[in-house]
């Protein structure tokens, strides 16, 4: 039987801003233990919660990004339910009146490009976090995260393949954090994915049964634990069993989906409009000063790239594919005017070295001054491809100038035809077999003396000039 | 006459020509304390240590010249609003032991207008009641019949302006909590306009309908606790950005052509007969100040208690879900797993009315049951508000009964809750509305139990209200009596 994979995420990811959706606590990582938690993280009673007007607007960017309509009147919402790392019993989100609905992203996967459908986003505090200790029968609550603001992304089951579930992921992870809103750090959990997932045979209308999958953390497993679980599904239709409804949940190192217990799950969450915040009225005003301070998104600037620059499309993708080392390349190229030629330096010995060392290209020792500038010495010859190669090492070990770099090392190009005139001379004099050989119709041998020269010169001379130089004299 | 017995305005004098010193007050108001309060039982909590100290730094204040307008007058809290580093139980077993690290705004602003704090008033649990008899700490008396209840749920604050055991006090009314053991102790309780008293630190019982206000011995007071309680606060987000006037402007302003709007659906059989003539009476002496008394109509006030008994434990069942044993207050003693913990703790920790309001509000938020009670029941709020609007422009402030009855027997009505609830029928609709109204005594029964008459306004009208109240309260002159306790 040909089956058709029906895919919807639901994506969360944390904000970054300084302080908390409800209060003015921090929201830094890594904090010790409820060291950012005031009385209303503590959910404690009489204490108020205050909508944090930044989280608004971080939701906003991304709601414009992925072309949803913000609702004018949107309202918090009180989602009921026990556990020890929700201190109020409730965590305050959105429901009936969510910030902003009908959005889509394009995605390209397996060679073709579809709109993904955006259901909503709307805005939510984090929960806390519990620690188990693994020597006694005791749990302890950790409130930091607690409070630390959420959108939560729903997309349309419009996905068909896991390829494609990762890819959408990828895009809105890649817009989220060139929005700045988000870190992306799917470790820590400011990005976190949950996917439903069923098939249905190719040509039925009617959804199968589906079920919910948790705890991937990374593009990779989303898209590995969908191919497991729809192999899963496919299995069990195929021998005539039933899909049951329910949460499973990625297991990395076994690479299979097992079901959470059923009792986690049996949740009537009782919504309704939180009393204690006003609802959040968004005029046109408002939203248009949020559109105006957008940033080109990363697809628009791929496209600008391939056409602006004249570069592949898929060094366009590489450049663009976080906001900084795209802005970085431009600056580049604004200030040496090669975009190609700009474009093989970021890609090749940029990013190796900051690959090599898990930097950013935040945390990059070279200037894009001091890698046009290079690239700038290499047109006019100062100094050759090779010699730059030597270069732009040291230039990001030290964060030299390359011009510093090339006085330090005396490493100018020989230009100077007469004194390199002298130095051929000198080689072909000494090699006189050679010489006849070369004479004799032995091409191959223009190397030989090119090897020469340059041992001679320690690399230094320009080639060009010595192509030049050496197949006048050897000529003659 | 003792010091305990006057009014803010009266000790304001006093304290401004030399008459008394704020420490002379507290002493005064503690030593009536001794003698009444093991009868009354208005107090969880007395301060008096904190009180004598206050007492002491007013009197240099004083004596600076600095006088606020509440410097060296003894006020009592219900032990709904948080105190930092004050025990602050909410009537509650679960809460018996916890104290808040911050306080509430009014105790903030009540304090830096020179307020002297005599205690946390007794309460019923979480403010759910009308009685005060489902306080885990037992129940308050009304001081004029030891065997009757004071009202509720702010009968402890009722109780102690009434008894002399502080000058003034705070309540907070969810649906009628402030107003009607004000008419049932014989004292003036005002509910304000819902977001004109910060609500940052009151323990919260249903967060759309509460809202904090003053008992006092009269209107003037009213207006002067009013000036120190409303404005907006930034800790809390339903709070408005409305203009505060000087209430006590309001005050001996006639109300010479205005129209009394008295609304036929809160006349109706089962009314007790002295509280109708005594109401009856009220009227006509509002007649006699120049108003005009107009017909008007609430047609939807027969859903009031309805729809009330929805929303608030609605409300109710998520606000007391962080009562859970975690992080604060009782946690059982005897738990083998979190589900365990939760279930007892919360057995232990709440009383029977808690427990009914929640199960009550849970089940009207459940799924396929939410449509029916809580949305319906949202619906119809709206149209109760309309009902004011339209009443409103027809008439510039409404007059009925505070309380059906006057105080009733402790017990009388405790096995029956639906009868409990019908003794807020007539303040319910504020709270609904989110308009302000205030009881204001009318008269004694043949048996000698207070009686009170309730204005009503639109939202943000205090001022008008205030104006009202104490035009009629001039006219109708209604005897000064003190319970004889």
């Amino acid at each position: 039987m040909d089956f058709e994979t029906i895919i919807g995420l639901e994506v969360h990811a944390q904000l970054l801003t300084d302080t908390k959706i409800f209060c003015n606590c921090s929201t830094k990582f890594g904090a010790s233990p409820n060291s950012h938690a005031c009385p209303v993280c503590l959910g404690m009673p009489g204490v108020l919660p205050v909508l944090n007007k930044k989280v608004v607007e971080y939701a906003m960017k991304m709601a414009l990004a992925t072309n949803c309509t913000i609702n004018p009147r949107n309202v918090f919402a009180r989602k009921n339910y026990f556990y020890p790392d929700l201190p109020k019993g409730y965590q305050i989100s959105q429901y009936a009146y969510p910030l902003a609905e009908h959005g889509y992203l394009m995605v390209e996967a397996n060679g073709e490009q579809r709109k993904i459908g955006i259901t909503r986003i709307h805005m939510e505090e984090d929960a806390g976090k519990l620690i188990h200790d693994d020597n006694n029968p005791a749990s302890y609550v950790d409130l930091n995260r607690t409070g630390v603001p959420l959108i939560e992304i729903v997309g349309e089951p419009d996905i068909r393949s896991p390829e494609e579930a990762a890819e959408y992921l990828r895009r809105l992870h890649e817009i989220l954090v060139y929005l700045e809103i988000c870190d992306g750090n799917m470790e820590e959990g400011s990005f976190r994915c949950d996917a439903n997932v069923s098939i249905r045979p190719k040509g039925q209308k009617e959804f199968g049964t589906r079920t919910e999958l948790k705890n991937m953390n990374s593009f990779r497993n989303v898209q590995r634990a969908l191919e497991y679980e729809v192999k899963r599904q496919q299995y069990l239709v195929e021998n005539g069993e039933k899909i049951i409804q329910e949460t499973r949940l990625w297991d990395d190192a076994q690479g299979a989906t097992n079901p959470m217990r059923s009792k986690e799950e049996a949740h009537d969450y009782r919504y309704f409009p939180d009393p204690d915040l006003v609802p959040v009225v968004v005029d046109e005003a408002w939203v248009a000063e949020i559109r105006a301070g957008l940033p080109e998104l990363p697809q628009a600037r791929r496209e600008r790239f391939v056409n602006e620059y004249q570069i592949p499309a898929y060094d366009a993708g590489v450049l663009t594919s976080e906001k900084a080392l795209a802005e970085y390349y431009e600056e580049v190229v604004k200030l040496c005017g090669r975009p190609k030629i700009a474009a093989n330096w970021v890609m090749g010995d940029v990013l190796k070295f900051l690959n090599e060392d898990k930097r950013s290209i935040r945390e990059c020792p070279i200037a894009a001054r001091s890698l046009a500038d290079m690239i700038g010495l290499i047109e006019e010859g100062t100094i050759s491809g090779k010699m730059a190669k030597e270069v732009i090492a040291d230039m990001y070990a030290t964060g030299k100038t390359p011009r510093g770099i090339i006085e330090e090392k005396g490493l100018v190009q020989i230009t100077d035809e007469g004194e390199l005139a002298k130095t051929i001379a000198a080689i072909i004099e000494a090699n006189p077999g050679q010489l006849a050989d070369y004479r004799g119709g032995k091409e191959k041998l223009f190397g030989f003396f090119v090897g020469q020269v340059m041992k001679a010169t320690q690399g230094k001379a320009n080639p060009k000039l010595v192509n030049d130089l050496l197949r006048k004299m050897l000529a003659e | 006459m003792e010091l305990h017995q006057l009014t803010i305005h009266e000790l304001q004098e006093k304290i401004r020509g030399g008459g008394a010193s704020a420490l002379q007050i507290a002493e005064s108001v503690f030593s009536r304390i001794d003698a009444v309060e093991d009868r009354v039982h208005s107090y969880i909590r007395l301060m008096k240590k904190e009180a004598m100290a206050a007492a002491v730094r007013a009197d240099e204040q004083i004596k600076k010249g600095d006088i606020q307008p509440l410097t060296g007058i003894p006020v009592a809290l219900k032990d709904i609003v948080c105190t930092q580093g004050i025990p602050t139980t909410c009537g509650s077993h679960i809460l018996h032991q916890f104290v808040p690290p911050y306080n509430a705004t009014v105790v903030e602003k009540l304090a830096a207008a020179g307020a002297v704090f005599v205690g946390k008033a007794n309460m019923d649990e979480f403010a759910m009641g009308s009685s005060t008899e489902t306080s885990s700490f037992g129940p308050t008396r009304n001081p004029w019949d030891l065997e009757r209840i004071p009202g509720g749920s702010s009968g402890g604050s009722a109780a102690a302006v009434a008894a002399g055991e502080c000058i003034a006090s705070i309540g907070s009314d969810t649906g009628g909590s402030i107003r009607q053991p004000a008419a049932l102790c014989g004292v003036v309780g005002m509910k304000p306009t819902y977001g004109r008293v910060s609500r940052f630190g009151l323990i919260a019982f249903a967060s759309s309908l509460d809202q904090i206000g003053p008992f006092t011995r009269d209107v003037e007071d009213c207006a002067i606790m009013m000036n120190v309680l409303a404005g907006y606060d930034p800790k809390e987000s339903t709070s408005v950005r409305a203009e505060v006037p000087d209430y006590r402007r309001f005050i001996g302003r006639d109300i010479q052509g205005w129209r009394i709007g008295i609304p036929g659906e809160y006349f109706i059989e089962g009314i007790d007969p002295e509280v109708s003539a005594a109401v009856r009476k009220a009227i006509e002496t509002v007649r006699q100040c120049g108003a005009s008394i107009v017909e008007i109509s609430l047609p939807h006030t027969r859903y009031c208690v309805a729809v009330y008994y929805i929303i608030a434990p609605a409300e109710a069942s998520s606000n007391l879900a962080r009562y859970d044993g975690v992080r604060y207050g009782l946690r059982t003693a005897d738990a083998r797993d979190l589900a365990e913990m939760y279930e007892k703790t919360r057995m232990q920790g709440f009383g029977a009315e808690v427990k009914r309001r929640i199960m009550i509000g849970t089940y009207a938020l459940s799924a396929g049951y939410y449509d029916a009670y809580y949305g319906k029941a949202s619906q119809v709020r709206a149209l109760i508000r309309r009902d004011f609007d339209e009443a409103f422009t027809k008439c510039d402030a409404i007059l009925t009964p505070t309380s059906p009855t006057p105080a009733f027997r402790l017990g009388e009505k405790t096995d029956d809750p639906l009868q409990m609830y019908l003794s807020d029928i007539f303040t319910i609709s504020a709270n609904l509305a989110g308009i302000p109204g205030i009881s204001v005594p009318c008269g004694f029964s043949a048996s000698g139990l207070p009686i009170g008459v309730q204005f009503l306004t639109g939202h943000f009208e205090e001022g008008r209200l205030l104006q009202v109240a104490s035009a009629y309260e001039k006219s109708a002159a209604v005897e000064k009596r003190r319970p004889s306790l």
